[in-house]
C-alpha cells in the first residue's frame, strides 16, 4: 500500500467519514460524556486507543477468524482492549476514571469500534487497520472534544476547567444537561452538513 | 363581456399572515398593557426587548439565507410579544434577547420558518429559559401597582399563596408579565373569536379539563383556572395555527391532552406549573394526531357499508 493511499485513510476518518459527525455513530457517548470537554478528550482518547489496538489485532486475524462467528471473536477482541484502557485509567488518571464511570466499559458496545472491524480492519493489512483505527479515534475525539467544548463553556463558563468570565456570568445550564447535548449535537451535524455540501458545490 | 379563464381558486379570503397576525397583536394588546401598568418599567423594556430581538433575527436569518424578507408577515413580532408575557417581570434583559433568537433561529427557522416549526416557538423559548436559568425564571414579584414596597418577591398562588378571586381576575397576583389579568386576557379572547382568527374549543375545552381534573385531584377548580398561565397558554398559545391539529375533532384532543398534562403536572409533579410542557408536549403529538384523524375524503367509500 503505498504512502498516500495511507493518509488518505488517515484522513478519512477525520473528516469525510468523520464517526460522529457525518457517520452519526457512537451517539451514546457523544451525548453522554460531553458535560466537560476534559471528559470529552479523554473519552475520545481512550476509545483511539481501543480502535487501534482491536483494528490491528482484528487485522491480524482476519485470516483465521470463520466468517460465521466474526462478530463474537471481534467483540472478544475488543473486550480486551477495553479492560486494559480501564485499568489504566483507573489506575494512573482515578479523576476521569470517576466522571466517565459507566461509559468506559460501555466502549466495548460503541458502534464506532465493531463499525471499523467489520468494514476495514477484516479486510485490510495491519498498518492500513492502525492508521484508519488512528483516524477514526482521533476524528471521534476531534468531534467530542469541540462538543463537549461548546457545552462547558455556555454550560459552566469554563473549557478544560479554566474560568473564562467573570462572577457577573451566569452559565446556560440546560447546555450540561441531556437536552443541551442533543442541541448542541444536532446543529453541529447540520453546521458540518452544510459546510461540506458548500465545499462540494465549490469544488464542481 | 370580459370573460376570464383561470383555474382555481376563483374566491379568495382576505386573510392574510399579516392580518392575522395584526389580529393576534391586537388581542394581545390588552394584557400587555395591563402587565406593563402593572409591574411597571421592566416589563416594558422586556416587551420592547424581546419583539426587537426577535425581529432582528428574523431579518439577520432571510439576509443571510438569501430569502425574502419575512419580517413584515408581523409573526416575528407576536411571537417576541408572547414571548415576554412569558417571562417574569423580574428578569434581567439579556434573558428577553437569548430567548427571542432561541425563538426565532432555532425553533422557528431552522425548522423551515413559519408554518413549519413543530414547536411554539416562544413556549420552546421559554422552556429553554426555564431549564437554563430556573432561579430567575420562577422569581416572580408582587404586581409594584398594587403594593407599596419595591418588587417583592413571593410565592405565586400554585406555589400556595393565598388570593381571592376577585385578585386572580383582576391580577393582584405574582406571575409572568402577561398571564396575571384575566379580564385583559379575555377581551383578547372575544376579539380573536369576533374576528374568527380562532376558534373557541381549543382554549374552553383546554380550561374545562384542567378544571375538571384539578377538582378530580382535590384542588379547586374555579382557582386553577384563574392561577397560574393556564387561561393565557389555551387562549394565545395552544391555539396557534403551525403548532395545533388541522381537523375539528383533532383539535379537541389537542385540547384534552393538554388540560390533563395541566393538571397532571401541577397535582403530582415537581414544578408548580405546567401549561409550558403540557402545550410542548401536545405540540410533538400534532403530526400524530393529524396523521390518525384524517378528515374523510368526500366520495369515499364507507368500509362494510
Amino acid at each position: 500500500m503505498g504512502k498516500k493511499k495511507l493518509s488518505s485513510v488517515f484522513l478519512n476518518g477525520i473528516l469525510t467519514e468523520n464517526p460522529t459527525f457525518r457517520l452519526v455513530l457512537g451517539t451514546c457517548p457523544t451525548l453522554a460524556v460531553t458535560t466537560a470537554a476534559v471528559n470529552g478528550i479523554g473519552m475520545g482518547l481512550a476509545a483511539t486507543f481501543v480502535l487501534i489496538g482491536s483494528n490491528v489485532v482484528i487485522s491480524l486475524l482476519r485470516n483465521v477468524i470463520p466468517s460465521k462467528v466474526r462478530i463474537p471473536a471481534f467483540v472478544v477482541v475488543i473486550c480486551t482492549f477495553v479492560t486494559i484502557v480501564q485499568m489504566l485509567m483507573q489506575a494512573f488518571i482515578p479523576s476521569l476514571y470517576e466522571s466517565l464511570g459507566l461509559f468506559i466499559p460501555l466502549i466495548v458496545v460503541n458502534c464506532i469500534i465493531l463499525a471499523r472491524a467489520e468494514a476495514f480492519a477484516s479486510k485490510n493489512t495491519v498498518i492500513a487497520s492502525a492508521v484508519d483505527g488512528l483516524g477514526m479515534g482521533l476524528g471521534f475525539t476531534l468531534a467530542l472534544t469541540l462538543i463537549a467544548s461548546i457545552r462547558e463553556i455556555l454550560g459552566n463558563g469554563s473549557v478544560f476547567g479554566i474560568q473564562l468570565f467573570g462572577e457577573s456570568f451566569q452559565p446556560m445550564l440546560l447546555m450540561i444537561l441531556p437536552a443541551g447535548g442533543f442541541l448542541t449535537f444536532g446543529l453541529m451535524i447540520g453546521l458540518v452538513n452544510f459546510l461540506s455540501e458548500r465545499t462540494a458545490k465549490r469544488e464542481g | 363581456m370580459n370573460l376570464s379563464i383561470s383555474t382555481a381558486p376563483h374566491i379568495r379570503g382576505k386573510d392574510s399572515v399579516q392580518s392575522i397576525m395584526l389580529d393576534v397583536l391586537i388581542a394581545l394588546l390588552p394584557t400587555t398593557i395591563a402587565g406593563v401598568y402593572y409591574f411597571g418599567k421592566n416589563a416594558l423594556l422586556l416587551v420592547v426587548i424581546c419583539v426587537a430581538t426577535a425581529v432582528l433575527s428574523e431579518f439577520l436569518w432571510s439576509k443571510l439565507t438569501n430569502r425574502p424578507n419575512s419580517v413584515k408577515d408581523l409573526s416575528a413580532v407576536v411571537t417576541g410579544l408572547i414571548l415576554a408575557l412569558n417571562l417574569p417581570a423580574g428578569a434581567p434583559w439579556w434573558m428577553g434577547v437569548i430567548g427571542s433568537a432561541v425563538a426565532i433561529i432555532i425553533v422557528k427557522q431552522l425548522f423551515g420558518g413559519i408554518g413549519d416549526n413543530f414547536l411554539n416557538p416562544a413556549l420552546a423559548a421559554r422552556a429553554v429559559l426555564l431549564a437554563s436559568w430556573p432561579a430567575a425564571m420562577t422569581t416572580f414579584t408582587m404586581p409594584n401597582y398594587f403594593n407599596t414596597v419595591d418588587a417583592a418577591t413571593t410565592a405565586t398562588p400554585l406555589d400556595g399563596l393565598e388570593a381571592s378571586i376577585p385578585d386572580l381576575i383582576l391580577g393582584r397576583i405574582p406571575g409572568s408579565i402577561g398571564e396575571v389579568c384575566k379580564i385583559a386576557i379575555l377581551i383578547g379572547f372575544i376579539y380573536l373569536l369576533a374576528r374568527h382568527v380562532i376558534s373557541w374549543q381549543v382554549p374552553v375545552i383546554f380550561l374545562g379539563t384542567t378544571a375538571l381534573l384539578c377538582w378530580a385531584f382535590g384542588s379547586n377548580p374555579i382557582t386553577s383556572v384563574l392561577s397560574g398561565g393556564v387561561m393565557f397558554g389555551a387562549i394565545f398559545m395552544a391555539t396557534d395555527y403551525t403548532t395545533s391539529p388541522m381537523t375539528a375533532k383533532g383539535q379537541v384532543i389537542f385540547a384534552v391532552g393538554c388540560g390533563l398534562l395541566v393538571a397532571v403536572i401541577r397535582s403530582f409533579g415537581i414544578y408548580p406549573e405546567g401549561v409550558t410542557y403540557s402545550i410542548l408536549l401536545m405540540n410533538i403529538m400534532t403530526p400524530l394526531i393529524d396523521k390518525y384523524i384524517a378528515p374523510k375524503l368526500y366520495g369515499e367509500v364507507k368500509k362494510n357499508a
